[in-house]
């Protein structure tokens, strides 16, 4: 057990150093940072001397060195933009990014589940056909489309919601929070439906799936036969069932959506590191890019090492296989 | 389900509760960027600039209507005996935020400061020798030669407190390059309308009228807080300006001027900016590698270009791809520059006819293909005046394949000289046709034509664009400019399209001009 | 020509087919489907004029509304132009073309990748497992639209510039495909593993077949019917991940548009009224999608006993 526990440590570290090596040597070759860098008039001398300063000259393996034994001091360098710490950067933005992940995935997990018990119990009622197939609407869209429409109804047209930014924030300690005032819960609410639409037609297709297995299963049937009242059933006993692979999925989605938070993000010009990534490719910031895509894998990484350490404490057989393949 | 709709009823009583907060003196100024320093010599760009102008104050700048105008200085001469010295007169009474006094030292310091290898405002004052304090308050300029046009570069040099500046030990502008962060980069000390309250990069930016300003009385100064938000995605932007959560945007996308100007509450105002759009050949090697001619460069023959020329429709450009918004030429000068004729402007008539008779005659008959380089998030409509442009070289038998990019990679294909056609545009700060000349025409030196992507060079002409930075007559400069258009326009080494139009959004009970230079100056502003 | 008719009797007579017949939603989406891959197959014929000919366009006739004579050359448009004078009935459906190509390919690599790997991890385990499954997992840390633009960044600076046009759309196949293998090589990984351990595959090793027989030919027909799911999903998601790239700027080219690029050129012009530039390439990518997508849960519900 033991052993095993040490050899998934093993894996996730040689994927974060594999993670590593990825956002490291790619964005080292698209864009010429030293160009974006220099004002319109330097010199050839001003190129050198940048490019000592910078190091790009070293070797790879030295580059690739000096950038992981930085990153575990949590140095992720200095922008190149704006010439702040990136690691104090990300710490500005991330707060914005995990709120609106978070009420995205609270979302998709309470909307997701409620409406998945619904079509599970009244499978072939009209609702339930229509709630599924419309569900499929939204994955059916990119998710840009369905946040500029989100806007032009919400907040051009009938003037609700805001369409940009967080609105009014209030800092407790490092940490700066929407949740507090009445502006930053409403300037939630268009972007996390956007980001967590996807997430939510997931849950609610597996809700619905998992729901309609353990229906069918003798301990429910007996749960009837004893005369137990539906909703003591449904949620009592049936839903239980259900909820391990739905959390299991809901923690593996959580990572995606704080990656693809980009797009979101870009569109409603909300100040998360998402928005910093694309800000820092548009800039070939590369410290930033690389900072960013670390977060990501680590965040991925981390989740997936307790899932797998979950499963084998659950159930040491050849579970994960199965799970995963929800999870996709 | 429940939970969805209780929260979005909360959400929808809550805006109603909070929709107009704006109060009349405080204004939410949105565009499509964020400043990228504080520091007032470390960056020379348009949005850093802009922010800077509220904090900061140059000796002189250019007013809302593009003219310049005393800013802390009162009056300027080149001396009467000694034409290489020009003094210079400031402004008395005048205090930094801080409450320090400014007076000439001051202003030695900063320029001295912009002078320092890493200003990004060096090479505008790469004609000045030496900067010298004569009493209290007034400074002498002296240049290398006579240089008529000083006044020009120093639009954007802004001048800080050196006390404030030395005790912080920001003596040396921010190295942007070296990804430094110093004290001058998050903090400001100015003598301008506005002081910095607080800012969070790419986010906002608070500003606050300065009760001691120096032209309390004398501008509007109207706004007391000045709110400032980047909003980079053009839709997100109109969006904010519509649903009334910001009240003045600068870049409003021209398909949605009418939304705007029709929409009861708000209007847009117009005016032209000072900004050529055109595109750029290679006409310079003797073959290039992105057509399908080999042993041959198409662009080297000046009657392909000519045909280029003749088939771009300018007008349909205008009216479809700009919705009017733009200003037709046939020279890479807006009209603001000195040297510019309405002879050159004139647009040429399209004539596909006779553009492929010329490409006939050139052994082009057949056509050629090549690649066009086009920026897409740099112009206004950059991607799509691109894009109309491949039709009309179609049609004289050119099959071009664009290749539109961010500017962040656009640019260094044309500084690496890495690109054989491609689109450019240029604003000129000095509204002098020198700088064009300088930077698009002359060969590329160390310290010239470093955005010459056409690799033309012209033994004949390099003189006499040098020869303009030192010419005191001013007939005489004049002239010498109007040869070197007549040998550029003989060349035809750029393919003008348009000068840009500004477009700033606002709320109606806003009175603002724009300005040529898309530099907003708030202390002007009515509301 | 006996045998294929009864192969055709036997399909007519089978529950996969009365499943179909009675589910108008899949008829309807299937009826879809086939039409828009008909329309884009025939694109030369059924489009009134070829979108991607430049110097056919006048650019005057950009911004016409559907069905009204354009202002300056009363020229008049079923659905319409846009911004670039282009007719945008034309546009869609050689953008439908250059959209389900992108889709199709990028599904069938990705296939391709993730079955191969997945029955290799789960047959031989191991090492072999670990190595595979955990470049599965750097894969998925890497959000395919991510992984997509890297792969796109990277191509575009390598390429020699006149190749790029040609080659956008192979790296936008080779991109798409690079990130959506995952879920094939899990699904077929863990059927494997379950497959193996049975008897009859254990016999097939008694009697001396050799693994990679024994992959082909047994563990692979087990598991086609989840890569069909999968792989119609994934269709669905190529699709989408194709436009939104083109959001993002890396997509097809606006000179020869996908729907993405139309749908990225369209939403520009949302707020300003002309809304068919939008419209009409969102709905086409929605009704392709969509039937993607029923199709796809119709299949899974069919090809999976234990929902029925």
């Amino acid at each position: 057990m033991l052993f095993i526990i040490l050899r998934r440590l093993l894996q996730a570290i040689v994927v974060l150093l594999l993670v590593a090596l990825v956002a490291f040597t790619i964005f080292r070759y698209i864009g010429d940072p030293v160009e974006s860098l220099l004002g319109q008039e330097a010199t050839e001398a001003d190129r050198r001397a940048l490019i000592d300063r910078l190091g790009l000259d070293d070797p790879i393996p030295v580059q690739y060195l000096r950038f992981v034994t930085n990153a575990l001091q949590g140095d992720f360098g200095v922008s190149y933009r704006t010439a702040e710490q990136v690691s104090g950067l990300i710490a500005e933005r991330l707060p914005a990014t995990l709120e609106l992940a978070l009420v995205s995935a609270l979302f998709a997990l309470v909307v997701g589940t409620l409406l998945g018990i619904y079509t599970a119990i009244y499978r072939d009622g009209f609702v339930a056909h229509t709630i599924m197939s419309s569900s499929l609407i939204g994955v059916s869209l990119p998710t840009f489309l369905i946040g500029v429409l989100l806007i032009w109804v919400f907040a051009v047209e009938l003037g609700w919601l805001p369409s940009f930014g967080r609105g009014e924030t209030v800092q407790i300690g490092f940490w700066s929070t929407g949740f507090l005032t009445a502006s930053g819960l409403k300037s939630l609410i268009l972007p996390a439906i956007t980001l967590g639409l996807y997430q939510m037609t997931l849950i609610m297709r597996l809700v619905r799936a998992e729901m309609l297995e353990v229906l069918r299963q003798d301990f429910i049937r007996f749960a009837r036969a004893r005369g137990l009242p539906d909703r003591v059933v449904y949620f009592g006993h049936a839903l239980k069932n259900t909820l391990v692979p739905v959390i299991t999925v809901a923690g593996l989605q959580l990572g995606a959506i704080v990656a693809f938070a980009i797009i979101t993000e870009t569109v409603f010009q909300w100040p998360g590191v998402g928005l910093l990534f694309v800000n820092a490719v548009f800039f070939v910031d590369i410290p930033v890019m690389s900072a960013y895509l670390l977060l990501v894998g680590t965040v991925f990484v981390v989740i997936n090492l307790i899932v797998d350490l979950l499963y084998l404490a659950i159930d040491p057989r050849i579970r994960d296989g199965q799970l995963r393949r929800k999870a996709t | 389900m429940k939970t969805l709709t209780t929260r979005l009823a909360i959400g929808v009583a809550a805006g109603l509760l909070v929709s107009s907060l704006a109060s009349a003196e405080t204004l939410r100024w949105a565009r499509s960027g964020d400043s990228l320093t504080l520091d007032p010599h470390a960056q020379n760009e348009g949005p850093t600039h802009t922010l800077a102008h509220q904090i900061y104050e140059p000796l002189l700048h250019r007013d809302m209507a593009g003219q310049i105008t005393p800013a802390l200085a009162t009056s300027w001469k080149a001396l009467d005996d000694n034409p290489n010295v020009w003094r210079f007169q400031l402004r008395k009474g005048v205090k930094f935020h801080d409450q320090s006094a400014f007076t000439a030292e001051d202003v030695v310091y900063s320029f001295k400061r912009a002078m320092k290898p890493t200003s990004a405002m060096k090479e505008l004052l790469t004609s000045i020798k030496d900067v010298r304090m004569v009493d209290d308050h007034t400074v002498d300029f002296e240049t290398n030669g006579p240089n008529p046009l000083l006044i020009n570069n120093l639009t954007n040099l802004f001048i800080m407190d050196s006390g404030w500046t030395e005790k912080n030990g920001a003596g040396d502008p921010q190295d942007v390059a070296a990804g430094e962060t110093t004290f001058s980069s998050q903090n400001t000390n100015g003598t301008g309308a506005y002081v910095l309250i607080s800012r969070t990069p790419d986010q906002k930016t608070v500003l606050k009228a300065n009760p001691n300003y120096w032209g309390v009385g004398q501008f509007p100064l109207d706004v007391s807080e000045i709110v400032y938000t980047p909003i980079q995605s053009a839709a997100t932007r109109v969006a904010a300006l519509l649903s009334g959560e910001v009240d003045f945007i600068q870049d409003v996308p021209v398909q949605d001027l009418r939304r705007v100007a029709g929409q009861s509450g708000l209007k847009v105002v117009t005016a032209a900016q000072n900004r050529v759009i055109f595109f750029g050949m290679n006409v310079g090697d003797s073959d290039i590698e992105s057509d399908n001619v080999s042993g041959k460069n198409p662009f080297a023959d000046v009657r392909v270009r000519r045909a280029m020329n003749m088939a771009i429709n300018r007008d349909a450009i205008k009216k479809v791809v700009m919705r009017d918004q733009s200003s037709p030429t046939n020279v890479i000068m807006p009209p603001f520059v000195n040297g510019w004729t309405a002879e050159l402007d004139k647009v040429p008539s399209v004539n596909v006819a006779e553009a492929k008779k010329m490409m006939e005659a050139a052994g082009y008959g057949d056509g050629f293909s090549v690649t066009l380089n086009c920026p897409n998030d740099r112009y206004i409509n950059d991607e799509a005046i691109c894009q109309a442009v491949v039709g009309m070289f179609g049609q004289i038998g050119i099959k071009v394949n664009l290749d539109a990019k961010p500017k962040a990679q656009h640019f260094p294909l044309i500084k690496n000289k890495t690109t054989d056609f491609y689109m450019l545009g240029w604003g000129v700060p000095t509204f002098d046709s020198h700088y064009i000349f300088n930077f698009l025409v002359h060969s590329t030196t160390e310290n010239r034509g470093s955005w010459n992507g056409t690799r033309y060079s012209n033994p004949e002409i390099d003189p006499k664009i040098v020869a303009l930075e030192s010419e005191t007559d001013l007939a005489k400069r004049d002239a010498i400019i109007a040869e070197i258009w007549q040998q550029v326009q003989e060349d035809q080494i750029y393919l003008p399209v348009h000068n840009q139009v500004l477009n700033w959004g606002m709320k109606d009970g806003i009175q603002f001009d724009v300005q040529p230079e898309d530099q907003p100056h708030f202390k002007y502003l009515k509301m | 020509m006996n045998g294929e008719k009864s192969a055709w009797q036997r399909f007519l007579a089978s529950d996969f087919f009365y499943d179909f017949k009675r589910s108008p939603v899949t008829i309807v989406s299937f009826v879809i489907v086939v039409t828009l891959i008909l329309m884009a197959i025939l694109a030369d014929l059924v489009a009134p004029t070829n979108p991607f000919d430049p110097g056919s366009l006048n650019l005057m006739n950009g911004f016409t509304p559907p069905m009204e004579p354009n202002a300056f050359t009363g020229e008049t448009f079923l659905l319409g132009t846009d911004d670039q004078g282009r007719d945008l009935l034309s546009a869609i459906i050689y953008g439908l073309r250059v959209s389900l190509f992108v889709g199709l390919t990028a599904v069938i690599l990705a296939m391709f990748i993730g079955v191969s790997l997945g029955l290799l991890a789960g047959y031989r385990g191991g090492w072999v497992d670990a190595v595979i499954m955990r470049i599965a997992d750097i894969q998925v840390t890497f959000p395919s639209i991510l992984i997509a633009v890297l792969i796109f960044g990277v191509a575009r600076g390598l390429l020699p510039p006149d190749l790029r046009d040609e080659l956008a759309i192979t790296v936008l196949i080779v991109a798409i495909g690079l990130s959506e293998w995952v879920p094939f090589a899990r699904t077929v990984r863990g059927t494997t593993m379950v497959e193996k351990e049975k008897e009859y595959v254990q016999a097939a090793r008694l009697i001396g077949l050799g693994s990679s027989q024994i992959m082909v030919r047994h563990i692979l027909p087990n598991v086609l019917s989840p890569v069909l799911v999968i792989a119609t999903i994934t269709l669905a998601l190529a699709i989408i991940a194709e436009a939104t790239l083109s959001f993002l700027g890396v997509g097809a080219p606006p000179t020869e548009p996908s729907l993405g690029t139309l749908i990225r050129i369209g939403q520009d012009f949302l707020f300003s009224g002309e809304w068919w530039i939008l419209l009409f390439p969102a709905v086409t990518l929605l009704a392709l999608a969509l039937s993607v997508n029923l199709l796809g849960d119709w299949l899974r519900d069919t090809l999976n006993p234990r929902l029925k």
